[in-house]
């Protein structure tokens, strides 16, 4: 394997201090247990919004740590959850005093991890709640898996929640605005190569120099289909359109419910896309495709999207939640209302992510 | 003869061994049908439950397991630190207090980790994971107690079980996990959890031949 490391099992932490040392003024790095948080918290009688996942998607989540979008952020291993005890720190850290949002993707380790991380804190007389993102078109059911898995929708989530939280939103209504901001995206991803995780030293899967993988996830693992490759307004018109035309989406998630003191289940519907949609357009490098390909992707993404009467009003297009070196990409679109257009606008400040300050 | 802390010391410390010696075996089948890090992350987590036992030499069975479990809580990561972790401190608190474990007690333990997982993990059997391996591991147990089977053959039995079940796995679509996502793709591969567990009960069979 090639890559620019030092050890392979120094890989996460030789990361956090060179974040720590690359952006001072934006954040801070905690080791064992590892989390990266905003330099100036706890931030008082602010909600504290928090996420993470496994390493290896920079800059989610870590590199979207500041003013204006998370306040901690907890690293696994590379593609691994993190441990509870990792968000538990991380909370007791960041707590402002009204409560904390944990943002959580849709894979069973990170939802277990979490979970158990909710209820520890809890106990330390924290208040959490914890909310989903499970926005990937690519599963098609939940019956019979574990779950659309959380993929670009989080990285918009993460924004416009955390400006809600910097604007004072208390924790049920953040709680109840990431929820909005899921059930309102959907996301479809393809890889032209596997990546290599470091601790294993060969990729992940093996694709031909002809073919390429379809309905991927995040790390690494294989997709639905795989299929030869086509051109870029071919594979975007597939991505497009699996998000497009997804008809409704039920599934049942669980939540903690505050007055029960439990875990509940909640069920939750994706409405479908329909023309007269404002949209947030957001095409997403896997880490290897560069921005050059990244445009000629937008541009086809635009024609669908006026084709089928979707108004794009936002957009974001660059290395956002990526899987290492994977070349390939991702497109998530987002139906945006007023409220959640003034939250993508309002300023931020973290490595990843910087406007308006 | 019972069995004592000492011994599970011992099985803890063999475990990681076992676990250390197919490390690359479980990521080769991890790499399959998920994202090639599960022989990583166990041999990690057992590394770091290692060097929890000292603290806990002179404890009861039940401290020593649930150390060992939020030592596995804290290190695996994935799907595998909460399921496992969970597992074995389930197993603990079944044997709280006990510095001598019976055959009873073994199978309270197998049995308080088994539903710790399904609790925690909600999977069914069939779904292609660790529970096709460790429930009819647990079910053989109690059968070859409740026909007169000492320790020893009673876990050789749970053995045999968890192998079958483990490779039962094989043919089975996978509806939790990673391997969930492949949809038809996930079929003709071993489950890398199910193979973890039966490694485990395995270790738990060779440690206690000949205490009887």
């Amino acid at each position: 394997m090639k890559k620019l490391i030092n050890k392979p099992e120094d890989v996460v932490k030789e990361e956090l201090e060179g974040m720590a040392l690359a952006y001072p003024d934006i954040i801070k790095v905690h080791l064992d247990p590892d989390f990266v948080y905003r330099a100036d918290a706890p931030v008082k009688g602010k909600v504290a919004v928090i996420s993470g996942g496994g390493s290896g998607h920079e800059p989610m989540h870590g590199g979207l740590v500041g003013v204006g979008m998370l306040d901690a952020a907890c690293p696994g291993q590379v593609f691994t959850s993190p441990t509870p005890d990792q968000m538990l720190e991380a909370a007791k850290t960041v707590h402002g005093g009204a409560g904390v949002l944990y943002i959580v993707k849709n894979y069973t380790g990170d939802v277990m991890n979490f979970e158990m991380a909710a209820d520890l804190a809890r106990t330390e007389g924290i208040r959490v709640l914890n909310i989903l993102i499970d926005d990937d078109t690519a599963v098609k059911d939940s019956l019979y898996t574990a779950g659309r898995r959380g993929v670009g929708t989080t990285v918009l989530a993460e924004k416009i929640v955390g400006a809600a939280a910097e604007k004072g939103y208390d924790l049920k209504k953040l709680a109840d605005l990431c929820r909005k901001v899921n059930i309102n995206g959907r996301s479809m991803g393809m890889a032209l190569t596997s990546c290599t995780v470091p601790l294993a030293g060969k990729p992940t899967f093996d694709l031909p120099e002809d073919e390429m993988e379809i309905g991927i996830g995040i790390h690494g693992e294989p997709g639905r289909k795989r299929m030869k490759l086509k051109t870029a307004d071919e594979v975007t018109e597939m991505l497009a359109l699996s998000i497009i035309e997804d008809p409704a989406y039920t599934r049942t998630v669980r939540e903690w419910d505050e007055d029960k003191g439990e875990w509940v289940d909640v069920v939750l519907e994706d409405p479908p896309f329909k023309a007269g949609d404002q949209v947030l357009a957001f095409v997403n490098s896997m880490g290897g495709t560069p921005d050059i390909e990244l445009a000629i992707i937008y541009r086809k993404l635009h024609e669908i999207c006026e084709k089928k009467g979707l108004k794009i009003v936002r957009n974001l297009v660059g290395r956002f939640i990526t899987s290492l070196e994977m070349q390939g990409c991702s497109i998530t679109l987002l139906k945006m209302d007023d409220e959640m257009i003034e939250l993508w606008d309002a300023p931020v400040k973290t490595p990843g992510l910087r406007w308006g300050m | 003869m019972p069995i004592t802390t000492a011994d599970v010391l011992a099985c803890l410390r063999k475990m990681a061994d076992v676990i250390h010696e197919n490390k690359e075996y479980l990521t080769e089948l991890d790499s399959a049908i998920g994202d090639a890090d599960h022989g990583i992350n166990m041999d990690r987590g057992f590394q770091s439950v290692l060097k929890k036992l000292p603290s806990v030499e002179d404890k009861d069975a039940g401290t020593i397991l649930k150390t060992a479990g939020m030592a596995l809580v804290s290190s695996v990561g994935g799907a595998g630190g909460p399921l496992y972790g969970t597992a074995f401190m389930q197993a603990g608190m079944a044997v709280a207090g006990k510095y001598e474990l019976e055959a009873e007690d073994l199978l309270a333990a197998l049995d308080a980790a088994l539903k710790g997982v399904v609790m925690r993990g909600k999977a069914n059997l069939d779904d292609k994971t660790m529970v096709d391996a460790i429930t009819p591991a647990v079910a053989a147990m109690r059968e070859a107690l409740g026909n007169g089977a000492g320790t020893a053959e009673a876990l050789e039995q749970a053995t045999a079980a968890a192998e079958k079940g483990m490779k039962d796995t094989i043919p089975m679509l996978a509806k939790k996990g990673r391997a969930s996502y492949l949809g038809e793709r996930s079929i003709g591969h071993q489950d890398p959890g199910a193979t973890s567990s039966y490694l485990l009960i395995r270790t738990m069979a060779e440690m206690t031949r000949g205490k009887e």
